[in-house]
């Protein structure tokens, strides 16, 4: 103890450490300091030179242009606020369903990777490795010119399966107009949705209570599905009436016409992110030891019940962390939409860009948007991977 | 010592990001010392610039001291910007640039281009990445006032139009009720589709592109009933599509497109500069200075205003802060007015357009230059 003050003394404070690491990461957090003001600086002289000020005010003028896909409705009359609006929900459907789609296959992709089958292996490997090793800008316009543009047009449009159009104007789907009594039907599916959540919390009782384990999502969805099914054929008027499409003019009209840049970026997206949740998932289920499937089998658990109960929710833990950047590597891949011509949020901040000059206010708020979308998406996440991650005691 | 290593390695970056600031981004080129010398040179002359934000003759003396011009063009449209088979540039608007390198170095290949999209023009400019914008720009108020530069003269006078198959039957406007138009995104072209369809009532959807490139081949896969973009824009992309001859622009004018050349904002010697040499190319015209004949006119020259346009009387390359045979260096170099439209658009060329409103004065057209005096 002794000795130490007289060490310390001995040795300058430029050869300690401790000193140093701090001294270090002042230095550092300084630096970063100076150059991120340098660059803003940089940029406020800059404007000031041309005698441009930064100023959000400009927003609210009329765009005075058209978009072609819209959720609500909008025209060149509306404000810049709305067409950026109009970008934004553009992207948050494309993410939805590229989500969604990319989650659903990129499973189905791990477990066909894992199967004992030669020829289901072999051909979901061919599928991961050759897609995964693509460039996605690529892969988004080889879709968009090499096959959706290269469909028929609409006056030899293939009808096929059923009343589904494929044009190169777009690919045309059934969909359904509400009639009168749709409201009703509304409520009947309320109802459902509530003895679901009843199901739901039932059975999770009953397995907390008795420590068996039924299959609680099933149930539920059954009650919900069952609850609609009757809904729909009790109503003495149908809440919906098929709306086909069909072919009008220059263009297909009726049903739901789906254009093919919507169709070539979400496509695009969901194939070539599906490959990457398949690895994951893969990874998931091979991080499960082989001690855990073969305990499961030995307590006399069937195939279902062992992959349901000991495989996957140990594997969850592993494939959460990774599928969440699959996510919002896909939210921010949207962005590609402008190679497509798909009006998503930076397409549209782009023409507002080119309109109005105003770079440096539109590249923040889109920065400050896709920065939203992530966090947002990220928290949900981590909110679920803690609920599913190992509770140590 | 790695802790050292680190902060030395801070400071080098912080140095190198000074540097990168300081300099223009067009100011490249030669090993890192001009660099370093770069960043002294702009951080003084970047400064008097806020407090008088006239910058005159900034421009001028930075593109002399780089030794060359850089000129944002288009690369996408044959007969105004476009690149060809060898990776040269050609076009009216690239002529320009030739022209302006012309005036200023007495050299038409102290040039270079930057393609710039439809999109990236503007930011491009303003940034100082280019010195000059000659990418057939349509002249409107709102672009004049909101984007920190200035349009000069109009060198080529234009108007929308609307391209569609001839197979498609399709002869006027209304017949592209419910249809599809195939518009190019950030260009007054979108925004007068917008007013001119919204004005006839007729409903239609666009389908908006990053560049020309992309729209017409959307267009050319029949993703599109129509294509909309100035009447020279189509007839020069008409001229790289598969079949010309299947496509035909309708006989509607949407709207007036003055297309011209763009400067920043606060250099009014570089905006004068720009705005007389497309002048002295209407002079050269209209006074019949050819490229091959400017020799013999200079030395046999009586007429005054011809004698100061070619250096011959007077000090006017002086007033323009050029020397005073720069329009003798145009004709010479690049050629008048006439000589330039003829060997990008003229009838000798694939996207003929015929002259129209881009005539003399005096053959009913729109070219009228000030005196030079």
């Amino acid at each position: 103890m002794q000795a130490s003050p007289e060490r310390k003394a001995t040795i300058p404070f430029w050869r300690d450490e401790r000193i140093l690491n701090i001294l270090g990461q002042v230095a550092f957090v300084i630096g970063l300091i100076f150059i991120g003001s340098l660059i803003y600086q940089n940029m406020k002289v800059g404007l000031a030179t041309q005698g441009i000020t930064l100023s959000y005010g400009f927003l609210k003028g009329i765009s005075g242009f058209d978009i072609s896909e819209t959720l609500f409705s909008y025209s060149r009359t509306s404000s810049y606020w709305q067409a950026y609006l109009v970008g934004l929900l553009n992207t948050l459907s494309v993410s939805a369903v590229g989500i969604v789609v990319a989650t659903i296959l990129g499973v189905i992709l791990g477990v066909a990777r894992l199967s004992r089958n030669f020829l289901i292996n072999r051909l979901a490997a061919f599928y991961l490795e050759f897609i995964r090793n693509l460039s996605l800008l690529v892969f988004l316009i080889f879709w968009y010119l090499a096959v959706f543009l290269k469909l028929p047009r609409v006056k030899e449009a293939i009808i096929w399966p059923g009343p589904i159009f494929w044009t190169n104007r777009g690919l045309g789907i059934p969909w359904g107009i509400p009639t009168a009594s749709f409201p009703t039907f509304r409520l009947i599916l309320f109802t459902g949705l509530i003895l679901a959540l009843c199901v739901f919390f039932t059975l999770r009782a009953y397995s907390n209570r008795t420590g068996r384990t039924p299959i609680t999502l099933l149930w539920t969805g059954l009650t919900f599905v069952i609850v609609a099914l009757v809904g729909w054929l009790i109503l003495p008027e149908k809440p919906l009436t098929p709306d086909l499409p069909f072919v009008k003019g220059l263009n297909l009209s009726g049903g739901k016409i789906l254009s093919p840049e919507f169709t070539a970026l979400t496509s695009g997206l969901f194939l070539y992110t599906s490959a990457f949740i398949g690895e994951v998932v893969r990874a998931g289920i091979i991080s499960v030891s082989r001690g855990q499937v073969e305990a499961a089998r030995a307590l006399g658990l069937n195939g279902f019940q062992t992959l349901r109960l000991i495989v996957l929710p140990q594997a969850l833990r592993v494939i959460i962390p990774p599928l969440t950047s699959q996510y919002l590597n896909l939210i921010k891949n949207s962005s590609l939409a402008i190679a497509v011509g798909f009006p998503d949020m930076f397409y549209v901040s782009n023409t507002i860009q080119n309109q109005t000059g105003r770079a440096v206010e539109m590249i923040s708020l889109v920065m400050l948007t896709y920065l939203t979308f992530s966090l947002i998406t990220s928290v949900f996440m981590n909110w679920y991977n803690q609920r599913i991650k190992l509770v140590e005691r | 010592m790695r802790k050292t290593l680190s902060i030395v390695s801070i400071l080098i970056v912080a140095s190198l990001v000074l540097a990168a600031c300081g300099s223009t981004p067009a100011a490249t080129g030669g090993n890192s010392a001009p660099v370093v010398e770069t960043v002294i040179v702009e951080v003084t002359s970047s400064a008097p610039a806020v407090v008088a934000p006239a910058g005159y003759g900034v421009t001028l003396e930075r593109s002399k001291a780089r030794g060359n011009l850089v000129c944002g063009v288009n690369a996408q449209v044959p007969g105004f910007g476009y690149i060809d088979a060898d990776g040269k540039y050609s076009g009216f608007d690239v002529d320009y640039c030739r022209a302006l390198a012309a005036a200023i170095f007495g050299d038409a290949d102290k040039v270079e281009f930057r393609p710039v999209t439809a999109a990236e023009r503007f930011t491009a400019l303003q940034s100082g990445e280019i010195d000059i914008l000659s990418r057939n720009t349509t002249w409107s108020l709102a672009r004049d006032t909101e984007l920190g530069g200035n349009f000069i003269h109009t060198t080529f006078y234009d108007g929308q139009g609307m391209m569609v198959p001839t197979d498609s039957g399709i002869t006027s406007l209304q017949d592209l009720e419910g249809g599809t138009i195939c518009v190019q995104t950030g260009t007054t072209t979108e925004l007068n589709l917008a007013d001119v369809m919204a004005s006839l009532g007729i409903s239609y959807t666009p389908q908006v592109f990053e560049d020309a490139d992309s729209t017409f081949g959307a267009y050319a896969e029949g993703r599109c009933d129509a294509v909309t973009t100035d009447k020279s824009g189509l007839v020069s992309r008409r001229t790289v599509l598969a079949d010309p001859t299947a496509h035909v622009i309708l006989d509607v004018t949407m709207s007036k497109e003055p297309l011209g050349p763009m400067v920043r904002h606060g250099d009014d010697q570089w905006f004068d500069i720009a705005q007389w040499t497309i002048f002295a190319m209407f002079d050269g015209e209209e006074f019949g200075i050819t490229s091959a004949n400017v020799d013999s006119v200079k030395s046999s020259a009586i007429a005054p205003e011809v004698m100061r346009l070619l250096g011959v009387e007077g000090d006017m390359g002086a007033k323009l802060g050029l020397s005073n045979d720069w329009a003798y260096n145009i004709f010479k170099l690049v050629g008048n007015y006439e000589e330039v439209y003829n060997r990008n658009l003229g009838p000798d060329t694939p996207t003929y357009i015929p002259r129209g409103l881009n005539s003399l004065y005096t053959d009913g057209g729109l070219l009228f230059a000030p005196p030079v005096r």
